[in-house]
């Protein structure tokens, strides 16, 4: 077991993120045509990718701050929409090596992505800090670097490509949901529900106001324990890999 | 520092602090494992949930509100699942979904021109 995980070097760990931070690149640059876009200013965009590393959380995070929401909807709708990045922790902390102390949990937990951990999770041996800290240094810097480019430069685009830009991101959330719904009738129920929840929520906001982060923990709670209720899955399947 | 400035700050702090609070703590302090099978089993959906309203309706939306846009968004979409249920990577889902949606935009523009 010491050998293998020896070979889970800082530097594997950065050759194994590039994908990632390649993915994320474009991501994060419209990302950053949409803040600024909703009239947030540049420097917050960035600050925002570089405070929390995290697709859906940022994009509904910008959609509450554009509508002027407060606090506690902040606080609740990245408390539900982040849920899954504990079930990973909870997840990867069964496979960290014994040099993983507290001190490395507490700084790399900050880099716990969908992406990051289905790669560190895929691994045979148990993981040591260096490998994970290689494999979040690459798409930390393109998603702060992507974001920052968007920002400042997506203006200068046509407004054309920028508008085509903006279903990006919607691309990747159909492409995590899919793969999954085509095996898992649960998931692809839970999916269904919570798309039509969402459109009667859309649908009603018409006439009396339901903020979108209100919005999404709504869905969420009720599809989610929609689909506890209905579609258990066995001890054996519950793991939170994508 | 004004009003808008200071909300605008605050809010980014909330969202960070929330943020890594969730990412943090089961690593740093939770050690036990969770036995309830309900909490497990809503845990597992949550993801999908949110990702697909997140998604419906604000998707149809995401390149503009004009007819034309949401047609636009619509091939985008469309373009999205069809890939999605062939199982392409996340980047070439994204980017042909941007491309499907382009596409969409060039043909309305030059119909209406015609």
């Amino acid at each position: 077991m010491s050998e293998q995980t020896e070979q889970l070097s800082y530097k594997k760990g950065l050759r194994d993120g590039l994908p990632i931070a390649l993915g994320y690149l474009s991501v994060s640059f419209t990302f950053g045509i949409t803040a600024v876009g909703m009239g947030i200013p540049p420097l917050a965009a960035i600050l925002i990718s570089m405070t929390n590393l995290t697709s859906a959380g940022q994009v509904q995070g910008i959609n509450i701050i554009a509508a002027g929401g407060g606090y506690i909807e902040m606080a609740l709708a990245q408390l539900v929409i982040n849920m899954r990045y504990a079930l990973m922790g909870i997840s990867l902390s069964q496979k960290l090596d014994n040099k993983y102390n507290l001190i490395h949990r507490i700084i790399s937990s900050f880099g716990i992505t969908d992406e990051i951990f289905a790669v560190a999770s895929g691994q045979k041996a148990d993981i040591p800090p260096r490998y994970m800290y290689g494999l979040i240094t690459l798409p930390y810097i393109f998603w702060a670097t992507g974001t920052a480019a968007g920002a400042l430069l997506g203006a200068i685009l046509p407004e054309s490509i920028q508008a085509a830009l903006g279903i990006a991101i919607y691309g990747m959330f159909i492409a995590i949901v899919i793969p999954p719904a085509k095996k898992s009738r649960g998931i692809l129920w839970v999916a269904l529900f919570s798309a039509l929840l969402s459109s009667v929520i859309a649908f009603i906001s018409q006439y009396i106001t339901i903020t979108s982060g209100i919005s999404v923990i709504i869905c969420a709670v009720i599809a989610a324990a929609f689909g506890a209720a209905f579609f258990p899955q066995k001890t054996g399947e519950v793991t939170a890999d994508e | 520092m004004n009003d808008s400035t200071f909300y605008l700050i605050m809010s980014i702090l909330v969202m960070a602090l929330v943020t890594y609070l969730i990412r943090m703590l089961p690593l740093a302090v939770f050690r036990k494992k969770i036995r309830s099978q309900f909490a497990l089993n809503f845990l597992y959906y949550v993801p999908y949930a949110v990702l697909s309203a997140m998604t419906i309706p604000a998707v149809f939306t995401s390149c503009g509100d004009s007819t034309a846009a949401i047609i636009s968004s619509a091939a985008g979409f469309l373009t999205a699942i069809i890939l999605s249920f062939a199982e392409k990577g996340l980047l070439t889902v994204a980017l042909s979904a941007c491309g499907a949606a382009f596409a969409a935009d060039l043909i309305t523009g030059w119909m209406n021109i015609v």
